[in-house]
């Protein structure tokens, strides 16, 4: 398959610090591609180098077979970025800011109105053309600045965190057009926090300090990184009962959801001696994303 | 090209929403040249006035009429005695006092030297310089004509409009307007162009403009057009100001003094583009606008002459877009002299303008950090 995305050995220093250390991505077209790792892992870095507006310390890389470092300019009219800051303009409004793009992607007069009202209209944005974006929410602006990014149709949308911050509907909202963009052949990369949508993405890169940690679909990460058996147990105190679990030999890993904490068990028969241990229930459960990438980034740190 | 349209109509939304910017160009140059030039006026006018006629003759009224229509005199009250003239100038309610003798008109026609009293007070200095200034001039003028009728000759051509001449560095509204425009142009330009780009690039628009095909020149004239659209408005209204307020008259050729003053406009968004290069937030791009702009004040000849300065000073000079500007502007203004005489002072902000748009066309490459 020809990737429209690769990577190699891709690097960036700032000082001495190694934000992005020897990435090695593949990204297929046509596929949503999740990007994930804690806060200052060297996600927006790696996006930034993509798109050819950070220069790579080392390594190299292409996007639809144009060099990140020598053809930046030949990537630009067919990719889409959403950085993580909200970055349109205020004091225009929705119809101006997305004219304006327009006008920069060089989209011919006689297209340019249709083309803003299909944005408009895939964005949901309609209604509110006149209104100037200080005043939209920050679900609509962030609708807006997607609107404004495909507006010259790419065939890769970068997304940095395009839902931080905003309501689970516009959540939702969002992550369908994205959806729809990418079942229309469009290939979107994006970074996220939230696992229900990582759940929606065709494969999941997880980086932690710069290096890539895994990749693979949501499906098979889920049932192969952890190994053992993963159980839920639910104590009066669970913060006291968090150290003292990590110390069984038989518990592999141990962590705190909510009220709740999720034990790795090496292998099923130690269920009823946990049961005994902690004097309350224990039930196996099926491992979710969050599960895997704290076991992931507990792993990579020790 | 329609990449440099779009911005170009983005930045004239923008600026048409800015309360700020559309204040920065009409309210600076009225304020600063209210400012600026009633501070500077040495000259005092409409001095209340009071008039004691003894000869109630044409001769008589014609001086007073000479008097008032200088402009420096206003005629507020005539009276039938000395005493009440000095009344009146004790009490404040005037600051001179015009007394004509009872034999005035019959020594103007004998051809006898007339002698008008004029009874200045002289508390505040500048006052009655003024007066006495004007009154002389006034006199001698006034003089020169029965002189020249008296002999035969033509009317002499009367020029009502007075100099005052105690300022010895010729320093008047006239010589600082044409000087104060163009400070607040080059103040204008340079801080509005470089916080302009400065914000873009703090508020992340200017990352998401990376991501775009634009191309830094385009991007670059987008954004310059209309600043130097705004300073033509703001040249027109300083203008506008100095001729209505201070009766400054454009001498040579408006048309000339229009196109000359697009290098100069040019060369100030060169250092206001420079400066948003380097600067790293909106902050820094203010500091560095008043650091340039300072020099430009003191050295440009806008304060002091430059043949008084030090040669090295006068050097430096050199190196200021003003110090050029104010050579053309005084002398289209003032002289009425044209392109022509200009030439060295054009050449040198197109130089300007060419080297700091080069470099920061250089300099900008669509990457951060
Ligand atoms: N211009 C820069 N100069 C110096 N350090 C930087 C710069 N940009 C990023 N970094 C550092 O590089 C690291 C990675 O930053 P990056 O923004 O890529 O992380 P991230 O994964 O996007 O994090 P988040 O989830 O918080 O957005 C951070 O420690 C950050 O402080
Ligand atoms: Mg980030």
């Amino acid at each position: 398959m020809e990737y429209v995305v690769t990577t190699r050995e891709l690097t960036r220093r700032f000082g001495n610090f190694t934000a992005v250390d020897r990435l090695n991505l593949s990204i297929a077209p046509g596929e949503i591609y999740g990007f994930l790792g804690p806060n200052g892992s060297g996600k927006s870095t790696t996006i930034r180098m993509l798109c050819g507006i950070l220069e790579p310390s080392a390594g190299s890389g292409q996007v639809l077979g144009y060099d990140l470092a020598s053809e930046a300019e030949k990537i630009k009219p067919h990719i889409g970025y959403m950085s993580q800051k909200f970055s349109l303009y205020d004091d225009l409004t929705v119809y101006e800011n997305l004219d304006f793009y327009a006008g920069v992607y060089s989209i011919p007069y006689r297209e340019r109105r249709h083309r803003i009202g299909e944005m408009i209209e895939l964005a949901s944005l309609s209604g509110r053309e006149k209104d100037l974006v200080a005043h939209l929410s920050v679900g609509w602006k962030q609708r807006l600045a997607l609107g404004c990014s495909i507006v010259a149709k790419p065939s890769i949308l970068f997304l940095d965190e395009p839902t931080s911050g905003i309501s689970p509907t516009s959540r939702k909202m969002f992550f369908t057009i994205i959806q729809r963009l990418a079942n229309e052949g469009t290939t979107v990369m994006v970074t996220t926090h939230f696992m229900d949508e990582a759940e929606r993405c065709s494969n999941i890169a997880f980086i932690s300090e710069g290096r890539l940690i895994a990749n693979d679909t949501p499906d098979q990460l889920r049932n192969q990184v952890l190994s053992g058996v993963l159980v839920e147990v639910e104590v009066a105190e669970p913060m006291q009962w968090l150290a003292k679990l990590e110390n069984l030999p038989y518990v592999k890993e141990c962590s705190l959801h909510g009220s709740l904490l999720h034990v790795l068990l090496e292998h099923e028969n130690k269920m009823a001696d946990l049961r005994v241990y902690t004097n309350s229930e224990v039930n196996p459960i099926t491992p979710s994303l969050e599960d895997v990438f704290i076991t992931l980034a507990k792993r990579d740190r020790g | 090209m329609s990449r440099i349209l779009a911005v170009l109509y983005k930045e004239f939304l923008q600026m048409k929403r800015d309360k700020l910017t559309i204040g920065l160009i009409f309210m600076l140059p009225l304020v600063q040249l209210l400012l600026f030039g009633y501070a500077i006026q040495t000259e005092v006018k409409h001095i209340p006035t009071v008039v004691f006629d003894q000869s109630l003759s044409p001769e008589s009224r014609e001086i007073t009429r000479a008097f008032t229509a200088s402009g420096y005199f206003d005629v507020v009250a005539a009276t039938g005695n000395y005493q009440q003239v000095t009344q009146l100038i004790d009490r404040g309610t005037v600051k001179v006092g015009i007394i004509f003798p009872p034999d005035y008109a019959k020594q103007v026609r004998s051809g006898d030297t007339a002698a008008i009293q004029v009874l200045v007070d002289a508390t505040d200095s500048m006052v009655s310089n003024s007066a006495i200034a004007t009154a002389n001039s006034i006199g001698l003028l006034k003089s020169q004509q029965v002189l020249a009728e008296k002999v035969g000759q033509f009317k002499a051509p009367y020029d009502i409009r007075v100099r005052p001449w105690y300022n010895p560095d010729g320093i008047t509204a006239y010589y600082m307007v044409p000087a104060i425009l163009g400070i607040i142009v080059t103040m204008t330009m340079v801080m509005m162009t470089s916080m302009g780009i400065v914000r873009e690039r703090e508020r992340g628009t200017l990352e998401q403009l990376m991501v775009t095909p634009i191309k830094s020149y385009e991007l670059m004239i987008g954004k310059i057009i209309p600043y130097i659209a705004l300073g033509y408005l703001q040249i027109t209204v300083a203008l506008l100001v100095g001729a209505i307020v201070f009766d400054v008259p454009i001498r040579g050729s408006l048309l000339e003094l229009y196109l000359l003053t697009l290098f100069f406009i040019t060369a100030s968004l060169g250092i206001g583009v420079l400066i948003s290069n380097i600067a790293k937030n909106q902050m820094q791009a203010m500091q560095m606008s008043f650091f340039i702009l300072l020099p430009s004040i003191l050295l440009s000849g806008f304060m002091f002459p430059r043949e008084a300065m030090p040669v090295f000073i006068k050097a430096l000079s050199n190196i200021i877009p003003l110090t050029f500007y104010l050579t053309i502007i005084r002398g289209i203004v003032l002289k009425g002299i044209g392109f022509a005489y200009l030439v060295p002072q054009v050449t040198a902000l197109l130089v300007f303008t060419v080297i700091l748009m080069g470099i920061s066309i250089m300099r900008f490459k669509k990457k951060i950090a």
